[in-house]
This record gives structure tokens, sequence and C-alpha cells, in this order.
């Protein structure tokens, strides 16, 4: 029954967002805004020429290499200083710092370092996903009972077992939680790339359209990122949601 | 979680913290006066300490930087009061809060910037869409931490209001304001970070102004070290807000108690 309820409210919230795309479009007009209609249709028209096709899997290719480093790094320092109060405390505030800084600004050091390549743009992402992923999995870390682990001291489990069978799987909701962030984190890194400097990509796309005022498109593109980003959250908070 | 550091734990911590960056510095330095890291990418940490002494000597720059404290301050502004003003408005309505709550939680998974050409063609390469970038990472933040600080107000506190005979007005701002104060409060330095972000990464893309731009700019032009000096200035500026952001708070909170 709440189940519906919720689909209801879903549904509604959904409506009332098409509704006020379209009043937008009525009132800025051609110049500023693309109607919804006429974003669908660019869209699926855009999605079955091979070059914007081509622009989309180079993202996602970006995206899914990035999130890979990011989560590798990331869930690995986050342990050691999760482990280590006294490292945890020293780091922590510096990570913490890192994330509020605007890395975008820092991307000129990764063009300079990996030129206009894929691995800049994969680089780029993880640099952005890395440290939310870091300082969430350090302090998922931090929370996991210590009644669990002086538990597992009692029955004598070795290091090794602890961390598979004790920390492991009471960090895993915290640990999916970080990731979900991190992901989102990520993808902004690599699409920020991508309109700075790249030949190809969504973001290419964006900053091109800018150029000849093609509002169809950008508003298409803005679009897929938005449905692609909002699916990717969704998967993780059911993750989340059956880990915790 | 909740173990308190003692005074003299902390000291050490810091002093810990600050030798740790200090030696990663003197190692970046070595690494590129040795030549092991060119200096075409990399500006070595003291030349960059210089660099960062020089931009308060151009007049340019220093608009640039002008430029940015402008829009920070005005949409800063603008998403504490609207983001705070939703945010209660929101609590006062569950329902529409239950139906929002979708929003709410995939909001930040939302490629904002990729919105930012729709905005640039609105209202052209000025600073009002940098401004609006600002607004739109931030809003979301201040809307939470206002919802959150609302629902950790203890329902007893309703109770006292009425047994002081005290009128709506006064329930809301002697009470219930000051009790969901350390939240908001607490949201502020997420909110304010936020702005930064969205403000500096739409100069940096696409504007004519701001530090975000001038950072583009010295890189465009091979101006390694002028960009170096401007990064150092960025980071001291989170650095800094992060500081003035909590000492307000702190002072706020202590003010309302």
């Amino acid at each position: 029954m709440q189940n519906i309820a919720r689909w209801i409210d879903f549904a509604g919230l959904l409506a009332v967002a098409v509704i006020t795309w379209q009043l937008g479009y009525w009132i800025l007009g051609d110049l500023a805004l693309a109607s919804p209609g006429q974003t669908l249709e660019k869209l699926s028209s855009m999605l079955t020429t091979t070059r914007f096709q081509q622009d989309v899997l180079t993202t996602l290719i970006a995206v899914v290499r990035a999130v890979f480093w990011a989560a590798l790094i990331g869930i690995l320092t986050g342990f050691v200083l999760g482990m280590n109060r006294i490292a945890g405390d020293v780091v922590g505030p510096i990570l913490d710092t890192m994330y509020a800084i605007p890395k975008v600004a820092f991307y000129p050091i990764f063009l300079s370092i990996f030129g206009l390549t894929m691995s800049g743009r994969v680089a780029f992402g993880a640099a952005h996903g890395a440290f939310p992923i870091a300082l969430l999995t350090m302090q998922a870390i931090q929370n996991v009972r210590p009644s669990f682990l002086r538990t597992a001291q009692v029955m004598g489990m070795g290091p090794v077992s602890t961390f598979v069978h004790i920390l492991l799987p009471a960090a895993a909701g915290g640990i999916a939680t970080a990731l979900r962030i991190g992901v989102a984190v990520t993808i902004l890194g690599v699409l920020v790339s991508e309109m700075f400097a790249s030949k190809n990509g969504l973001g290419y796309r964006l900053i091109s359209a800018i150029d000849i005022q093609d509002i169809p498109t950008i508003t298409s593109v803005a679009l897929l990122l938005s449905v692609i980003a909002l699916l990717v959250n969704a998967v993780f908070r059911a993750i989340e949601k059956r880990l915790s | 979680m909740s173990r308190r550091a003692s005074p003299r734990d902390r000291r050490r911590v810091f002093a810990l913290r600050l030798g740790l960056i200090l030696v990663v510095l003197l190692l970046l330095e070595i690494a590129v006066q040795s030549g092991a890291v060119s200096i075409h990418i990399i500006v070595p940490p003291s030349q960059m300490f210089v660099a960062f002494i020089e931009v308060f000597g151009d007049s340019t720059l220093r608009r640039e930087i002008v430029a940015t404290v402008r829009v920070l301050l005005i949409a800063g502004a603008l998403t504490l009061t609207l983001g705070f003003l939703l945010g209660a408005a929101i609590h006062a309505l569950p329902r529409l809060r239950r139906a929002l709550d979708p929003v709410f939680s995939s909001y930040y998974a939302l490629p904002i910037i990729a919105f930012y050409p729709l905005f640039i063609v609105i209202f052209g390469a000025t600073q009002v869409p940098v401004a609006i970038m600002g607004f739109l990472t931030g809003v979301t933040a201040m809307i939470l931490c206002t919802l959150n600080g609302f629902d950790n107000v203890p329902k007893v506190l309703e109770k006292v209001g009425r047994l002081h005979r005290m009128s709506h007005r006064e329930v809301i701002f002697r009470l219930k304001l000051p009790s969901a104060a350390p939240y908001i409060l607490g949201g502020m330095r997420l909110t304010v970070a936020y702005v930064f972000l969205g403000v500096v990464a739409s100069e940096f893309i696409m504007s004519g102004t701001g530090i975000g731009h001038a950072i583009a700019f010295a890189y465009n032009t091979f101006e390694m070290r002028e960009m170096y000096g401007l990064l150092v200035f960025l980071i001291l500026m989170v650095i800094a807000m992060n500081l003035l952001v909590g000492l307000v708070a702190r002072a706020a909170n202590l003010g309302s108690r």
C-alpha cells in the first residue's frame, strides 16, 4: 500500500517537472530552452547516429575506469585511516579540505601530465571521487562497534579473518554510501574534463553546442546525463539499503 | 566514536598534520629541483609561494579575485537565506516533503554543471550564470540541513511554550530556532563550500571573469607560475572560508544559548 502511494507521489513529481519545463519553454521561448517534446525528438534522433553513440560510449568508459580507480584508492586509504586512530585524526581533516577545494581548477595539471588522452580524463575523474570515498570509508570503519572487534579477538580470529568476516560486513553499508557519492562526483570530474579540453564525449558535445547556440542539443545531453546519473544513484541506493 | 581528545592530544595531531604537509612539499621541491618531475608540469613549491605573493601585486588578478568574491557573497547570501526559508517551509508541509524526498536524495547525483550551457545561452557569458550555478550547487545542502535541524527540535519544547503561554511566533523564534541552530549552522559550512565549487567550476569552464577564469587563462597562455600562485590562493581561500564559517557558527551558537 505504502509502495503504491510512493509511486503516485513519484508520478506526480515527474508530471510537475514536465509541466514546469513546458511552461518555462512557453515563457522563455526557442532561444533559451527546448520543449520536452522537442528534446525527446532530438535525443532519439541523435542516439541513432554513430557519432553520438561513440560520444556516449567514450564518456561511459571514462566514468567506469575512473570509478574503478577512485574506489580502489579511496577504499584502501579509508581502511588504513579507519583502522589507525592517529593516522585518521592526522589525515582526516586534510581529506576534508581537499574534498571542499574546487578541483576543477586543477585540471590544467592533469592536462600537462596526460595531454588530451583518455587517461587524463580517467585520472581527473578518479581524483574527484577518491576523496569522498576515502573519507566516508574511514568513517564507516571508525563506526564499527568496538565490541565486534573485541569479540573477534576473544574468539581468536586472525587479522585476515577479522577483516573478511567482521570489519567488511559491518562497514559494508557505509562503504556503499561512500561509493554512491563517489560515483556522482566522479561523473562530474569526467564531464568537466570533457568540457574544458577534449574532442569527444558528452561534455565536449555540451560545450560545442554553446558556440552554435544549439539549444535542443544542450537540453538533450543534459537530460541524458541526468537520467544516467539518477539511474546509477538508484542502483547504489538499492545496494545500500540491502547491505545496511 | 565520541571519544573527546584532550587539548594536548589535539596539539600533537595538529603538529603531525603540519609536519606531514611540510614533508610532502619538501619531497615535491626535491623532485622538481632534481629534474625528476618536469618544471613545465609542476612548479617547485618555493616558487609557488613566491607566485602566490605576486598575485596580490597584479592589478588584473586582484580584479579577478574581487569579481569572484563578489559573486560568492551574492550567491552565498541568496543560497543561505533562500535555502533556509525553503527548508523551513518544506518542513511545515510534510506531504510536500514526502513528494520531494526522491529529489533531495538524488539531487547531488545530478551533473548540475551540464545545465550551465543553458544558462549561458539565456544570460550570456556574464556573472549571472556563474551565480546561478553557485546557488544551484549549494541550495539543496542548505535545505537539507535546515530540515535536519528542525527534525531535531525536541517535541517537548512546544509544550513548554504552551505552558508559558507563548505566542506561535515566540515559540518559533525563542525555542525552535535556537534549538535547531547547531544543525543549521553546521550545514552552512558545507553549503558555502558547495557554492564556491559551483562558482569556480563555471568560471573555469566558460566565463570572462573570476579566479577560475584567471587560472584557465594563465594555463592557456603558458603562465605556469602564475597559475600555481592562483591555485595556492584558491586552497588558502577554502581553508580561510572554512575557518570563518566555523567561527561564525560557533559565535552564533553561543549567542543563541
